[in-house]
């Protein structure tokens, strides 16, 4: 009798939260360093400027990575009613990736890297990438390819542009000639070099942090609401123009600079056609629940999940907004920019993983639910205010920085010294500070009810479910 | 660009936005075969429906606005290609538009401040606080907020001046910039030269070091370093180099931070900001640097 692989997605799930830990904790150090500079002994390797793109690489790719790949490997099981295309080769895409995040966590606490953002890791670890990425797509569509029902489930589609495109960008934007183990330099130069990296950069956000949870938000709200799609016209439309739109809005990351105008103009005009089809995934997901609203009131995961849509749409509102030319001469180098990206990462990204964890946990350790509801509910309120306070404080703080910026005396100088608007900020990086820790509290708390749900759990795997027609 | 890259992004751009039009409208489109507008489509997935629901009215048309919007800004700016775009916007044009308004507003400030000389200015008041201004704008990042610079970033409020400190030199400074060089001796001097030498040029502002150390560093002083810091070891202000005997010491005191600057040498950099800030400005900025030890 054929079963479901649940092995990999049970090692994924566990390593989410123990990543989501990891880079919420080295977050929060490096938001602490902003306020107490010297605060882990001015050692080196423990300087914000080594964290920081630890933070940020453990958050997306160590945590989120783990997120996509258990919910991607569970979905396109369950939705294309057959197991995994090879057993062995998931097994390789999990300890693949475990490795890659060791590396990263030893290399770039060393300051070996390309200096590239969120593609900072040197070349012998961009290989792995490269070899574990394909894999997981020959998994992925190999599972896809044996498929017992005809059509291709929504999740899917959006799951599989995740894996081909970020394929495609991590290879050619980390093109590198090496010069040691761990030095290289870029293979383009100049504005080609900037404009290559936020090509990347910016779908990096399109991609992974958009396309791939819009997969796991197609598979966990209609399951845990328990209700249809909203509509899959909508879903057509709204996958197409996405994709299709999100490849040129990179050069919004590089308004006013040695970038050529027209660069710039498309990468504003097409930020600000991707907000329709952004929100199409948002009315789909919560129009999802129309008919089921009364479930908000009892079902804890279910808030996540939608709360997780009110953010994206609201960032995703947020992020054509800041590529308006205008809006973005003022937000741009603030912490606007950081209050965006917190909207995105951690009311987005981290509450509907966190969501889908909670959901699928208990599916593929053979529990009916979670050790403690109570718990989930607690960690649903205080991640939310965490991220409210987060993201206000950096609105606040960005926009008062870009006006202290541009303020100027009626002899034409400068009202303000950097120093000045860099002071005037402090009471907000402790708000954020704040923010950020109740986050991470919220995940210690996931930490023990996850442990207390799945400790001693037998762990079979389920039989293949008949497709239904 | 190329006539083939010109042509590359206004067909694959205009392709793109007509595209996201026909996507819309081939999806609105009732097929024969499909369930009825609000029904299940009939899939199934592991228990999962999706409901053949229309694409929502005010979606549609803030999808619609975005694509005309879209439009009509590539009719107007720079982006189909080698297409200027009617309104002649360039973010070129756009700095310099705003340069120019600002030295028309601005610019007869400065231009009255230009009249008055140097020493005089800093009897002004009023000159003195627009210098400052422009001080905390342009020069703060180095030399600190309180003038008083920081390791490789002169004191500007003493009287040690490593290039001259009368009103002409210091407008120099500031138009025309510095260059200071200090050749790297360690391969000339080797280990022993260089422990020798960093206890003579210590003896000069009155140290107590190893005087047999010392005596054999003066010879070698008098060889190498004489050339630009002096018989007495008072620098040179003509090639920037520091005076030795003062006891200030740009890039450290330690015996170790002497030694690493006569191993390896240092290349001192004062940008050049005139082009930048033009001459009016340069002129009280000048003054007020002057003020700061006059």
């Amino acid at each position: 009798m054929e079963t479901y692989n649940y092995k990999v997605v049970r090692q994924f799930a566990i390593m989410t939260v123990v990543w989501g830990i990891v880079g919420m904790l080295v977050g929060v150090i490096i938001a602490a360093q902003l306020i107490w500079p010297s605060l882990l002994l001015d050692l080196e390797w423990l300087h914000y400027g080594r964290l920081r793109p630890l933070h940020t690489n453990a958050v997306i790719f160590a945590f989120g990575g783990s997120a996509l790949f258990a919910t991607s490997y569970y979905v396109v099981q369950r939705t294309c009613h057959t197991r995994l295309f090879s057993d062995g080769l998931a097994a390789f895409t999990f300890w693949g990736w475990t490795l890659i995040i060791l590396l990263a966590a030893i290399s770039l606490p060393m300051g070996w890297t390309s200096g590239k953002e969120y593609a900072e890791l040197e070349w012998p670890i961009d290989i792995l990438i490269a070899v574990v990425w394909v894999s997981y797509a020959l998994v992925f569509f190999g599972t896809i390819m044996k498929r017992k029902v005809k059509h291709i489930y929504v999740a899917n589609w959006f799951y599989g542009a995740f894996i081909l495109t970020i394929a495609v960008l991590h290879i050619v934007n980390s093109a590198a000639i090496p010069v040691t183990l761990t030095k290289s330099y870029s293979a383009y130069h100049g504005a080609i070099d900037a404009m290559t990296q936020w090509w990347y950069g910016h779908n990096a956000v399109g991609f992974f942090l958009t396309a791939g949870f819009l997969g796991m938000m197609y598979y966990f709200v209609p399951k845990v609401a328990g209700r249809p799609v909203y509509s899959y016209r909508l879903s057509v439309v709204h996958f197409w123009a996405l994709i299709s739109t999100y490849m040129w809005a990179g050069p919004h990351h590089l308004h006013y600079t040695a970038l050529p105008d027209w660069t710039q103009s498309l990468g504003m005009v097409f930020s600000l056609i991707l907000l329709a089809p952004s929100w199409g995934g948002m009315i789909n997901g919560i129009m999802t629940l129309s008919g089921a609203w009364h479930k908000l009131r009892t079902d804890p995961i279910l808030k996540f999940l939608i709360v997780s849509l009110s953010f994206y749409g609201m960032s995703t509102f947020e992020g054509p907004m800041m590529s308006i030319k205008t809006v973005n001469a003022l937000s741009h180098y603030t912490d606007w920019t950081v209050g965006h990206v917190h909207s995105g990462a951690l009311g987005w990204v981290a509450l509907v993983s966190i969501g889908s964890m909670y959901a699928l946990i208990p599916w593929v350790f053979n529990k009916q639910g979670m050790y403690s509801d109570k718990l989930i509910n607690t960690h649903f309120w205080i991640a939310t205010i965490g991220v409210v306070l987060y993201i206000a404080a950096m609105w606040i703080a960005g926009v008062m920085q870009g006006l202290m910026w541009r303020a100027v005396n009626p002899d034409g100088t400068l009202t303000y010294s950097f120093i000045e608007s860099l002071e005037a900020t402090y009471p907000f990086y402790f708000v954020r500070l704040l923010g950020g820790l109740l986050f991470l509290i919220g995940m210690f708390i996931m930490a023990y009810n996850v442990y207390k749900t799945v400790v001693g759990a037998p762990v079979t795997d389920e039989e293949v479910a008949q497709p239904a027609h | 660009m190329s006539s083939f890259f010109n042509w590359w992004v206004i067909v694959i751009t205009l392709v793109n936005i007509f595209a996201c039009w026909w996507l819309i409208k081939w999806t609105m489109k009732k097929r024969p075969e499909e369930s009825e507008m609000g029904d299940v489509t009939g899939h199934k997935w592991d228990g999962l429906e999706e409901y053949n629901n229309p694409l929502p009215k005010w979606w549609l048309w803030l999808f619609y606005i975005t694509l005309v919007f879209g439009l009509a800004y590539l009719v107007i700016f720079p982006g189909l290609g080698n297409f200027k775009g009617i309104g002649n916007w360039s973010s070129t044009g756009q700095y310099e538009k705003e340069i120019a308004q600002a030295d028309e507003r601005y610019g007869p400030i400065f231009a009255a401040f230009a009249a008055t000389s140097i020493p005089d200015l800093t009897q002004d008041a009023e000159a003195m606080a627009a210098g400052e201004r422009l001080y905390s704008n342009y020069c703060s990042q180095c030399h600190g907020s309180d003038a008083r610079g920081a390791r490789g970033f002169p004191n500007l409020t003493d009287t040690d001046w490593l290039w001259g400190g009368s009103p002409e030199q210091i407008k120099s400074t500031i138009v025309n910039g510095r260059g200071g060089i200090m050749t790297p001796w360690g391969p000339v001097l080797g280990d022993e030269g260089v422990e020798n030498v960093a206890n003579y040029v210590q003896t000069l502002s009155g140290r107590d070091v190893d005087a047999a150390s010392a005596e054999a560093g003066k010879a070698q002083y008098n060889m190498f370093c004489v050339a630009c810091h002096g018989i007495d070891g008072k620098g040179n202000q003509a090639l920037g180099a520091p005076n030795l005997t003062d006891n200030i010491w740009l890039h450290g005191s330690s015996a170790g931070a002497i030694k690493k600057i006569i191993i390896e040498g240092k290349n001192g950099a004062m940008p050049a900001l005139g082009d930048f800030l033009g001459d009016d400005k340069s002129h009280l900025l000048a003054a007020y640097v002057y003020s700061l030890s006059n």
